[in-house]
């Protein structure tokens, strides 16, 4: 039998977990005031453990509740220094030098509205923006994109999200449109074809026509540059070693950037990295974690210098269903947990900072005597940028972005150079 | 058209004529058949599969250490006569020390020797899984209808393991756990998919230990939750169906021990399921409120039992199989009929399929639903007559498309809903364009609508193919049109 004449690329194979998507229209208000602001939203799934990531180096009971596995300022690998409480995990110089110019900030003991520890229902909270999961069909960052369009149309070719890969996160599903967009160079079906399909679909099924349209509209934008020949990569399936997982988070969120960074490129992107359910030997100092971290770090430093010069107007925002047990579990990794990090970078930021309003570690002090507490509302974080960056009015984010949550104020001053 | 499409893999060449007297009769004889993989005689086990690749991983662990070695020893400066081999090294290290960047590049030199000599033994895991997506793949192209191969799909998705974690057992483990027991009891499926090595080492349930336990005690190791928590939210009652925490430990307790033979320790058996009880956590646990005193891997098979009679497993069980076959917003009276006759029946999955397709609802919903691209495919494969299987092509296909074969991205196995696969529509496309030019010089578009598909396809559509510019683009339309990916 003869599927196709080709092998598919492990960047390929790859790309259903960094798909990128995003939206080409620029948010009317910050235009107004002189500003072409860019965000960029990374989903880690899996559930980061946030302990793991950022260390409360400067609590007393850390290294009790941790022991051996718990990062210090002089470890082997030693924790980098953010404040006299926190470090960061050693995997991620890249962070930590934007976090010294004041390009990165760090949230900490945040979590979503989600109290409970099932993967999936923490991250239809996540991406839903909606406080309880259940079947919902749009995601915080769509609503948010419609809340902007009725701003008005800045872009002439009408500007829809850009999806690329085969299954659309929920975060970006809902009625502003989302494209999807694949790579061209291989088994591309003729102009022709593509129209004569669109006209069938569109006497026979509207849904499959308007997939196909975005998909030529986007396609004829061109895709970015330095793309490189995918033919000219071995092509067996093995499991990515951690060199190619490096690799290809650096790609996926390179030409991520570089779609961002274009004139008449989207303004507004979403992507998830799989892999962060580290229930064996998790390794923050040294083994999956420390990996997995050292691989992002990467995706931080490429989409920086992909962006060139948006970088000054660009906000990264890296969020996480839930954390993982502040305690190891029996296996040399963490269970499901609840308080976590969020990563912030970008030049728009107002850096430097590590913001938590610390719960502490004591059992006591743990939400259910195993997880970090939550102190911080994710969505708080969340509608602070969403509010200040790209000026999505305060009353629709409390009503239509994240509904009912009139009483979690947006978090302010994270951005601007004020 | 409407079984073959929903309930099975798709028309093949005679197989309208072949039900069209009594579609439902039809669909219920084939789940009386019964479900054999002849072609899978040669496969190996999981467990043989499993120690294959464990042997040869640790041949190339010691081919790497060989070749590390002799590399240190040429590297070693000239020795004296009679000294030793342990003296040689000690001195070629304080050597290379004080040569400083020289000794930087023989070490470099030496590892990439090492890892050379173990990548010339041959990995054994690829092939294993090819020959498995071969055997699988064909038995959907040869299926009559093709409903029990496509309940096989269902269930070995609803109890997914990933071959990104073990791939060895990939393949087997849908042979040994899953397609036994798809027409059979609830229970025997669950008892075996739960007890098979590939799920508890897929589920973190291999090096689980009770903290009161033997082991755990000793090595001041413990418990892992995974395995626990996915059981009652995936496999059986759902998630937010009323367990809590304290049941997902309790469960996860009664679960220590489960584990699998180390390959090292047993060249016979190695990689097979085994209860240790060394492991296992002493005493009674309860979960949802029953206390289990077994001291065994009774006590785990017990905690199963109830799970599988729990009728919010029923629930969740009817639920699922509505929305796969169904809609993605099934008809409440038929999942409640299904669910009813699961409940009535023990868990007769055979009962409650036959139930779903004699329900006048089944047949009632509008083809809303879009393929998964598996089923696609296939059915475009079927269509064109093609019944072999180049297996690295195929499942590559199926990665371009999204839905890996035994690699799902999460426990939760690929998602059942439109918006998750819709916008992968656009790649459909290109790996139809290819098929339909690989293939336009043998499958006519016309005779397939005529006699494959039997005239049953929109009149829309028979003027796109009759229109196209060349056969290859009729086939692209034919394939890509809604009446062939909608069902």
């Amino acid at each position: 039998m003869s599927l196709a004449n080709h092998l598919p690329t492990r960047r390929e194979l790859l790309i259903g977990s960094g798909a990128l998507f995003a939206w080409s229209q620029m948010p009317k208000l910050a235009r107004a005031e002189g500003r072409d602001p860019r965000l960029l939203v990374i989903i880690l799934r899996g559930a980061l453990d946030g302990l793991g990531a950022v260390a409360p180096v400067g609590d007393p009971d850390w290294i009790s509740l941790r022991g051996e596995r718990a990062l210090v300022l002089d470890g082997k690998t030693p924790a980098l220094p953010l404040d006299a409480f926190f470090a960061l995990n050693p995997a991620m110089p890249n962070l930590h030098r934007l976090y010294n110019s004041r390009q990165a900030l760090i949230v900490h003991a945040t979590a979503t509205p989600y109290r409970e520890r099932s993967h999936f229902d923490g991250q239809d909270v996540l991406e839903s923006g909606i406080s309880k999961p259940g079947a919902i069909g749009s995601g915080w960052l769509n609503r948010a994109l419609v809340a902007l369009e009725s701003g008005g149309r800045v872009d002439p070719r009408g500007s829809r999200a850009l999806g690329v890969g085969a299954v659309t996160p929920l975060v970006v599903r809902g009625s502003a449109p989302v494209m999807s967009w694949v790579p061209q160079k291989l088994l591309s079906a003729s102009e022709d074809t593509q129209n004569r399909l669109l006209d069938l679909y569109q006497h026979t099924d509207p849904k499959l026509a308007a997939v196909l349209q975005a998909r030529m509209r986007l396609a004829s934008l061109g895709g970015p540059a330095g793309m490189g020949d995918p033919m000219s990569e071995d092509p067996t399936l093995m499991p990515p070693g951690i060199a190619r997982v490096r690799a290809y988070f650096a790609e996926a969120a390179g030409t991520a950037a570089r779609y961002l960074a274009r004139p008449d490129g989207p303004r507004v992107g979403a992507m998830g990295f799989v892999g962060w359910d580290t229930h064996i030997a998790e390794g923050a100092a040294s083994g999956q974690l420390f990996n997995l971290l050292g691989a992002l770090d990467g995706a931080l430093a490429s989409i920086e210098t992909n962006m060139g010069a948006a970088w000054h107007e660009t906000v990264v925002a890296v969020v996480t269903e839930f954390g993982r047990t502040a305690r190891i579990n029996g296996t040399e990794g963490t269970d499901h947990g609840t308080g976590t990090v969020a990563f912030l970078t970008g030049g728009a930021l107002k850096g430097g900072r590590v913001i938590a309003d610390w719960p502490g570690l004591k059992p006591a002090q743990l939400f259910e005597d195993r997880d970090l507490k939550p102190t911080t509302d994710l969505r708080a974080v969340l509608k602070g940028l969403l509010l200040d960056h790209l000026r999505v009015e305060d009353s629709v984010l409390a009503s239509t972005v994240f509904p009912d949550s009139a009483d979690v104020a947006p978090m302010s001053g994270l951005v601007g150079s004020g | 058209m409407l079984a073959l499409h929903r309930f099975g893999m798709g028309p093949r060449p005679g197989s309208i004529a072949a039900i069209e007297t009594d579609v439902r009769a039809a669909l219920i004889a084939e789940l009386d058949r019964p479900l054999v993989l002849a072609a899978a005689a040669s496969l190996p086990s999981s467990a043989k599969a499993y120690r294959t690749v464990a042997d040869a991983n640790a041949k190339r662990a010691a081919r790497a250490k060989q070749e590390a070695k002799k590399q240190q020893m040429a590297a070693a400066p000239v020795m004296a006569e009679g000294q030793d081999a342990s003296q040689g090294q000690n001195q070629a290290q304080k050597q290379g020390q004080a040569q400083g960047q020289s000794q930087g590049q023989g070490a470099e030199a030496a590892e990439m020797a090492a890892k050379k000599a173990a990548d010339a033994v041959p990995d054994p895991g690829r092939p294993i899984y090819l020959e498995e997506a071969k055997v699988r793949t064909e038995a959907a192209l040869a299926a009559e209808i093709g409903f029990a191969e496509r309940l096989v799909w269902f269930w070995s998705n609803h109890f997914c393991i990933s071959a990104n974690k073990i791939q060895s057992m990939s393949g087997a483990y849908e042979r040994e756990a899953i397609r036994p027991h798809v027409l059979g009891r609830f229970n025997d499926l669950l008892q075996a998919a739960e007890g098979h090595p590939a799920m508890l080492f897929y589920l973190d349930n291999l090096g689980s230990m009770g903290a009161n336990s033997i082991a755990g005690i000793n090595r001041s190791r413990g418990l892992n939750e995974n395995f626990a928590r996915e059981i009652m939210e995936l496999h059986t009652l759902g998630v937010r169906s009323g367990y809590t925490q304290d049941d997902v430990i309790a469960f996860a307790n009664v679960l220590t021990g489960w584990t699998l033979i180390p390959p090292g320790n047993d060249p016979q058996r190695g990689g097979e399921f085994t209860f240790n009880p060394r492991l296992h956590e002493p005493g009674a646990q309860t979960v949802l409120g029953k206390l289990y005193d077994q001291d065994d891997v009774e006590q785990g098979r017990a905690v199963l039992r109830d799970l599988a009679a729990h009728p919010a497993t029923a629930t969740h069980v009817a639920t699922k199989l509505a929305r796969h076959f169904i809609a993605e917003t099934p008809p409440p009276a038929l999942v409640e009929q299904m669910a009813k006759t699961f409940r009535e029946t023990d868990g007769d999955l055979k009962e409650v399929a036959k139930t779903m397709v004699s329900s006048p609802e089944a047949w009632s919903e509008p083809p809303s639903k879009l393929k998964r691209p598996g089923e696609w495919v296939i059915g475009m494969v079927r269509a064109t007559g093609i019944t072999q299987a180049d297996p690295a092509r195929f499942t590559g296909g199926q990665e371009l498309l999204g839905e890996a074969l035994w690699r799902p991205p999460a426990p939760k196995g690929y998602p059942d809903d439109e918006a998750s696969w819709i916008d992968g529509v656009g790649r459909r496309l290109d790996i139809a364009n290819n098929f339909a030019e690989r293939e336009a010089s043998r499958a006519d578009p016309q005779d397939i609508i005529e006699t494959v598909f039997a005239s049953q396809v929109s009149s829309e559509v028979k003027l796109a193919v009759n229109r196209a510019e060349s056969r290859q683009q009729a086939l692209a339309l034919l394939f890509m049109s809604a009446d062939f990916q909608r069902r």
